[in-house]
């Protein structure tokens, strides 16, 4: 409450005079290199309020002298990226997926841009390595529901599986046996032994002999007499330890009482042709290519 | 007179129930039971009171007749809100790092949580610790009563209703999805009603000064308070589809929304976190160092220039969308220019303790007080920085925005709100001294290792995960997908968590200090030995 000037002891220098429950204000200047930088900073601004668009006005604002916008400048940019692969792009679209394959520096281009693609659009299910996903195929292995030929590959990407906006998406149904009441449940516990027994896992040998006429009526038109599989109807093979959903019997009896439907989207809907093709030889070349 | 008070209680009771019994949805339901309930049990609180408003912890014969009841209310509320905002951080934290806690539950899931752990560390902790030392600090430096009666009450009391409709709106899923401004439109009214009630004490309370001046420190609250009223009101423009819903629509939309929005979010960074904390500093940090203000003009100028800047700088948080380019210019510039009068806070700040530097030693309080500056020091330069478009580029949607504001919430922020309630919670409780000094610097470590793990693990995270995303092979196709940056960032999550975890423990530690001091209680503990009396550094001629 004290209204009169006090030298600090410690320091030196005067105080303003004014005191609130004890506290003081020493009376030193702005300290000189703070104000610098301040005005530094000022005028670097109003500098790049000269040089780029900045001031609203009426109807429009200041452009600046250099005609900046960065609209212009991403797509200065996109235009850059694209350019310097428009060449590899075209000649990948014109080439057919066989020479795209055996070619360097096709194959080379298209493998980087493949696994760029696959990264973006197909790890969310397939998984960044490929591996796949309980329900979404492995890609990595020899096994291809659909076909793994290069071209069959191209085709399930391009096309889809099980989707709605394409209709020459792959398309097959099995039936959903124990729900729809084609086989009872103590059937269905049968041919999933038989399954098991045909995949060379444990099984109770009676339970799989009364299950393997059941498996001859129901099954094979589709899966094969030995359950080797048919990727043209998309149906995988029973016979080996690759499994989509699961190999142990209670996913074999869930699978047998109520199907399965996977579904891809029509990637051709959504990519480019090259980035597809690209896609296809990615795909291809990640180790069980046909 | 007194009883008046029944009026508006009885009033806020009748909406109350009117709301509830017309409700279109059950949170309106419970929200309606909740405000009628905050009616009648204020009156019965206000009776069982028998028209004591609440006096000085220890009154001085001939002193001035403090409310200090509402600061030690304040006391309680800002520490059990601190540790409950940290305990949901950490969490989120670990929800990050491990998605399995989740739970798979709606009401636990990250994206409830998170606006439940902003809005609790922010405005229940951060927004009690302002409240409890701007009554604290204007009836100290303007030597009078807080104004208005039973008002500094309704506003603490309202402000926690506020804060209960907003926490358990978020988690039943009632948000208006706008950052930091969450709450729906009749929890945004009723803190518009506590709002103003609290500008109207603080104004009252100033008016009633018999210093001749009005203290530095004051400016920074008086600020905090009218912009944040500006702020909140604008921003939170919205049509309730019905009155009894608690559903609205935003008054703006697409890029004229982005812009009010954070245009708002970024100045509730800088009323709310920073001219409202610097209001903390100015008063505890020469009270504590027992020094002078270093510099009043600098205390004016860098006043004037960080109010007349902050308020432009939003933009920035636009830099590269729909946002007109020149828009994006003004707030990129702004905030550089903001830069000095910033650090004119941490200037007055840390050479404040010249003269002071060797009490770090002995005293705790003042080293949270002084590396909470430094905290400052460091993300009011690391903002700035920011704010330029090409590091924005890298920075932006990445875990260093994160880091940034963390060093600046965790280190600013929150040393400096410890070190007031620390400086409090003896006074306030009439103990003879806090219950123990080594128990604050066991905080003090706590916190700073703390911090240091989760803003390092952020930049590292941070910077990675921006360089990830722009990484092009040399055929130009993209290098990494979304989910191999997310992979890469799983190592840091869990560093970052880990520091989480000791700035939790470091708020636990505060709250059984506190719990402790209130009781009136003092540890057995070794003293810190005071500076021994050989030759000090010679003043200067």
């Amino acid at each position: 409450m004290s209204d009169h000037r006090h030298v600090d002891e410690f320091t030196g220098i005067e105080t303003t005079g004014h005191e609130w429950d004890g506290i003081r204000e020493l009376d030193n200047p702005l300290p000189r290199w703070w104000q610098w930088v301040f005005w530094a900073c000022v005028v670097w601004s109003v500098g790049y309020w000269i040089v780029y668009p900045a001031w609203p006005l009426v109807s429009s604002h200041t452009k600046g002298v250099i005609g900046y916008s960065s609209r212009a400048e991403v797509a200065q940019e996109i235009k850059t990226a694209t350019a310097g692969m428009a060449d590899q792009l075209e000649r990948v679209r014109k080439a057919p997926l066989e020479q795209i394959r055996t070619e360097a520096s096709l194959r080379e281009f298209s493998l980087a841009g493949g696994r760029s693609a696959f990264n973006v659009n197909c790890s969310q299910c397939h998984g960044s390595g490929a591996q796949g996903f309980k329900g979404f195929p492995n890609l990595n292995d020899d096994e291809w529901i659909w076909g793994g030929t290069i071209d069959a590959i191209f085709r399930t990407i391009t096309h889809g599986i099980r989707n709605t906006e394409d209709e020459n998406a792959h398309q097959s149904d099995m039936p959903a046996f124990g729900r729809d009441g084609i086989l009872t449940k103590a059937e269905i516990s049968d041919v999933a032994e038989y399954v098991l027994s045909l995949s060379g896992q444990a099984a109770d040998s009676a339970a799989a002999a009364r299950g393997k006429p059941l498996f001859t009526d129901n099954c094979t038109a589709c899966h094969g007499d030995t359950g080797g599989g048919n990727a043209e109807f998309g149906a995988p093979a029973l016979n080996n330890d690759i499994w989509l959903y699961g190999g142990d019997k209670q996913t074999l009896v869930e699978t047998i009482t109520n199907s399965r439907r996977g579904v891809m989207p029509a990637w051709g809907r959504h990519l480019d042709e090259a980035t597809v093709k690209q896609l296809a030889i990615y795909v291809h070349s990640l180790g069980g290519g046909k | 007179m007194t009883f008046l008070v029944f009026l508006p209680l009885g009033l806020i009771s009748l909406l109350g129930l009117s709301l509830a019994a017309g409700a279109d949805d059950a949170v309106m339901y419970g929200h309606g039971l909740l405000m009628a309930a905050f009616g009648f049990l204020g009156v019965f609180w206000v009776i069982s009171r028998d028209g004591d408003i609440g006096g000085p912890a220890k009154a001085v014969p001939g002193g001035v007749n403090y409310n200090d009841a509402v600061i030690r209310a304040g006391l309680i509320a800002s520490t059990f809100w601190g540790v409950v905002g940290f305990s949901v951080g950490l969490v989120i934290a670990l929800q990050l790092a491990f998605p399995v806690l989740n739970l798979d539950l709606p009401w636990t899931s990250f994206g409830r949580l998170r606006p439940l752990h902003t809005s609790a560390v922010i405005f229940a902790f951060g927004g009690n610790v302002l409240m409890m030392t701007s009554f604290h600090v204007v009836q100290r430096t303007c030597q009078a009563r807080l104004a208005g009666g039973w008002a500094p009450w309704f506003v603490f009391w309202g402000y926690q209703l506020f804060l209960l409709m907003a926490a358990s709106g978020y988690v039943l899923g009632v948000t208006q999805s706008k950052e930091y401004a969450e709450p729906e439109w009749y929890a945004d009214l009723w803190l518009t009603v506590v709002w103003v009630v609290y500008l109207l004490v603080f104004l009252g309370t100033l008016w009633r000064r018999k210093e001749p001046h009005i203290y530095v420190a004051n400016w920074f609250y008086l600020a905090f308070i009218v912009t944040i009223a500006m702020l909140h009101i604008i921003n939170n423009l919205a049509m309730p589809v019905t009155l009894t819903s608690t559903k609205s629509y935003v008054l703006f939309a697409g890029v004229q929304d982005a812009l009010t929005q954070w245009w708002y979010g970024h100045n509730a960074v800088g009323f709310f976190l920073t001219a409202g904390f610097l209001g903390i500093m100015y008063y505890y940090v020469p009270k504590q160092a027992e020094r002078p203000i270093y510099s009043y003009r600098l205390s004016i100028v860098h006043f004037w220039s960080l109010i007349f800047i902050y308020i432009w700088a939003g933009p920035h948080h636009l830099h590269y969308t729909a946002l007109p380019d020149w828009a994006q210019t003004l707030g990129m510039t702004f905030s550089i220019m903001l830069w000095m009068p910033s650090w004119g806070g941490m200037i007055n700040g840390l050479m404040t303790l010249s003269g002071a530097w060797d009490k770090l030693r002995t005293d705790p309080i003042l080293r949270l007080l002084a590396i909470s500056i430094a905290f400052y020091g460091m993300s009011t330069f690391e903002g700035p920085l920011m704010s330029i478009k090409a590091v924005n580029g890298l920075s932006h949607y990445t875990d260093w925005t994160i880091g940034h504001v963390h060093s600046g919430a965790l280190g600013w922020v929150g040393m400096v709100s410890f070190g007031a309630i620390y400086f409090l919670a003896p006074r306030m409780f009439a103990s003879e001294k806090l219950y123990s000094l080594r128990l604050v610097s066991a905080h003090f470590w706590l916190a700073t290792v703390g911090i240091v793990l989760y803003a390092s693990a952020m930049w590292v995270s941070g910077i990675m995960q921006g360089l990830m995303w722009r990484a092009y092979d040399s055929l130009g196709f993209l290098e990494y997908s979304f989910a191999e940056t997310v992979e890469a960032m799983h190592p840091f999550y869990v560093i970052r968590a880990l520091g989480g975890l000791l700035y939790v423990i470091g708020g636990f530690v505060m709250a059984w200090n506190v719990y402790q001091t209130a009781k009136g209680r003092i540890r057995d503990e070794r003293p810190y030995e005071s500076t021994p009396a050989a030759p000090q550094t010679a003043p200067a001629e």
